[in-house]
């Protein structure tokens, strides 16, 4: 990992642990802590999709599909096979990265934004399957009796234990994506972002990479609908539809893509603003989603983690274009 | 096939006898109607600086698209080392030993300049995202050794003073250096390098032909395409000539200076 990333880490880490000592206490914000959590399984798919925007330069309206592959295979073989979480978890991972693969592919194959595309109809499709197969998934009516997440004996029941296990896992993942973005795979995806001609030219398998990226950012998701059914424990297609992956697609831009920073940020806003405020706007919400999205897009395109470098330069001296993208 | 039009045609004077690196076999490259190369046919001995050169238009750019597979060719063959590898993509080409630079640079802006040289090693590294991303001990050891290699590439062509500046901020001529050292990062057998002198002025030039000639030096063979007939005529060993997509004469730098044809096609006489 770059060591320029060790600081905030540490910071955020600190702010993480101390959060549920400001918020318990206090019943007007209680439920924050319930937020978080959300906060905290979104930012997995986030972490991955912005992987995929920001260093791949592909987009995927599919992550809501992967969510809920990862989700549905979880619920299944707990509740109606009776396996153990945990065993369900990497079977849904495995089975999602799979998928992933047979899509990205042909679509990656292909060059410009044929994977956008592709997502697109593979999440209706899967969103059709989820309401559909009722003998499996439930339908439209969902899926109950899903169990809580529990090793052995040992059974996590309180929020504050769910909060640190989700957030845990959240920093173990952008240690793992630090790690390759600081590495011999980091400088190949970065260099294909930039000059792709030149990549391939100096032996970067492009498309290849790409696939993986892929299949790195539906297994994130998979893993985080996992953590979502054991947490909730009741499953609804209407949690996994196109509109969840706009949400995700919109979390990494608010945030600003060229940096897994931006994608915990936007996540974690997104996730406040959409839980304890937008649902005043009741059937308008879509309407407000959409005037985020065109307001980050006209006036913040690289997202808020650019406004700290944006006002010191209006401010000081103009500074020479930073480590974005273009 | 056509093995006795390959002897007459762009055939290894006797005192450059070495085997030959690169052969390209009756190479035909079209884009729709348009025919860009035709029937060329050509043998580089290893070892040499080997010049094209040949009026804009004249497919010089084309045929190197066509070795380094930037461009699939429409029929013919192209033979590096004795395998065929037309048609193949470019990073298994460059896996293979042939690497290049762009007539317009084409580096990674807002990497460093040593970055972009630690990019070149990638084709001789192997740790994955998975490796990668848990930073196992080999991987670690391979990023290591990887900024070294990277690190003497620098030192080779005189850049390790810049080594973490941004590639973008570079000026032009060294910014041409630098591609050049990403290319040989890559340990190439054969280095082709398009209009490398475009741009910079004459002590740049100087020191840049001094640098292809070091690059010789290490047992590197180089295909340049360049409009500076100085900088050609001075490190060339051998020049191929292309006129509207067709071979027109190949020889020594001065064997080509004084051919007829040659003149004619760079003078514009009548048709």
């Amino acid at each position: 990992m770059d060591r320029k990333h060790l600081v905030p880490l540490l910071i955020l880490c600190a702010f993480l642990i101390a959060f549920p000592w400001f918020v318990t206490p206090f019943k007007a914000v209680s439920h924050y802590l319930d937020v978080m959590v959300f906060a905290g399984i979104f930012s997995m798919v986030t972490l991955g999709l912005s992987m995929l925007m920001g260093h791949a330069g592909q987009i995927s309206l599919a992550q809501a599909a992967f969510f809920g592959i990862g989700a549905y295979t979880s619920g299944i073989l707990t509740s109606r096979f009776g396996w153990s979480p945990l065993a369900a978890m990497p079977f849904g991972i495995l089975l999602s990265g799979g998928v992933a693969w047979l899509v990205g592919i042909p679509a990656l194959r292909l060059k410009g934004h044929y994977l956008a595309m592709a997502t697109l109809g593979f999440g209706v499709i899967v969103h059709i399957i989820l309401s559909e197969e009722v003998d499996w998934t439930g339908g439209p009516s969902g899926m109950v009796d899903i169990p809580g997440l529990q090793i052995g004996n040992w059974k996590l029941t309180s929020d504050v234990g769910w909060y640190y296990l989700i957030w845990g896992v959240v920093v173990l993942l952008m240690i793992f994506c630090f790690n390759i973005l600081g590495s011999r795979m980091g400088r190949a995806l970065r260099a294909i972002h930039e000059e792709e001609r030149a990549a391939e030219a100096m032996g970067v398998p492009t498309a290849r990479y790409k696939v993986q990226v892929f299949i790195l950012g539906a297994a994130f998701a998979a893993l985080a609908g996992s953590f979502y059914t054991h947490y909730v424990t009741f499953l609804n297609p209407a949690s996994f539809n196109l509109m969840w992956s706009i949400r995700f697609v919109l979390m990494v831009m608010m945030g600003g893509m060229q940096s897994l920073w931006g994608a915990i940020i936007g996540t974690v806003l997104m996730t406040f603003v959409g839980n304890e405020w937008l649902h005043h706007f009741a059937e308008l919400e879509i309407v407000v989603y959409g005037a985020i999205l065109l307001i980050v897009a006209l006036f913040l395109p690289s997202g808020l983690i650019s406004l700290p470098g944006l006002l010191k330069r209006s401010s000081g001296p103009a500074s020479p274009k930073g480590s974005g993208h273009e | 096939m056509s093995e006795a039009r390959m002897s007459t045609v762009g055939e290894v004077s006797p005192s450059s006898s070495g085997e030959a690196v690169l052969e390209i076999r009756d190479l035909l490259m079209q884009f729709g109607g348009v025919t860009a190369l035709r029937g060329i046919n050509y043998r580089v001995p290893a070892g040499i600086i080997q010049a094209v050169i040949g009026p804009n238009g004249a497919g010089k750019t084309t045929l190197f698209h066509c070795i380094s597979g930037m461009l699939k060719p429409t029929a013919g063959a192209v033979i590096f080392d004795g395998e065929s590898i037309e048609g193949l993509p470019p990073h298994q080409i460059a896996g293979r030993g042939i690497s290049r630079t762009f007539q317009h640079v084409a580096l990674f802006q807002h990497m460093s300049v040593l970055e972009n040289v630690m990019l070149g090693r990638h084709p001789r590294t192997r740790s994955g995202f998975f490796s990668t991303g848990f930073r196992l001990p080999p991987m670690r050891r391979e990023e290591r050794r990887i900024v070294e290699a990277a690190s003497g590439y620098l030192d080779f062509v005189g850049l390790s003073d810049s080594a973490h500046q941004p590639a973008g901020s570079l000026p032009l001529g060294r910014q041409k250096i630098l591609e050049i050292a990403r290319a040989l990062a890559t340990e190439p057998r054969l280095l082709l390098l398009d209009e490398p002198a475009g741009g910079l002025n004459m002590r740049e030039t100087e020191e840049l032909g001094e640098l292809i000639q070091r690059i010789r030096g290490e047992g590197i063979t180089i295909m340049l395409v360049e409009h500076d007939m100085n900088l050609i005529m001075d490190i060339s060993d051998r020049v191929l000539v292309l006129h509207f997509g067709q071979y027109l004469a190949s020889g020594s730098p001065s064997e080509v200076k004084d051919h007829a044809e040659v003149v004619e096609a760079y003078l514009g006489g009548s048709e």
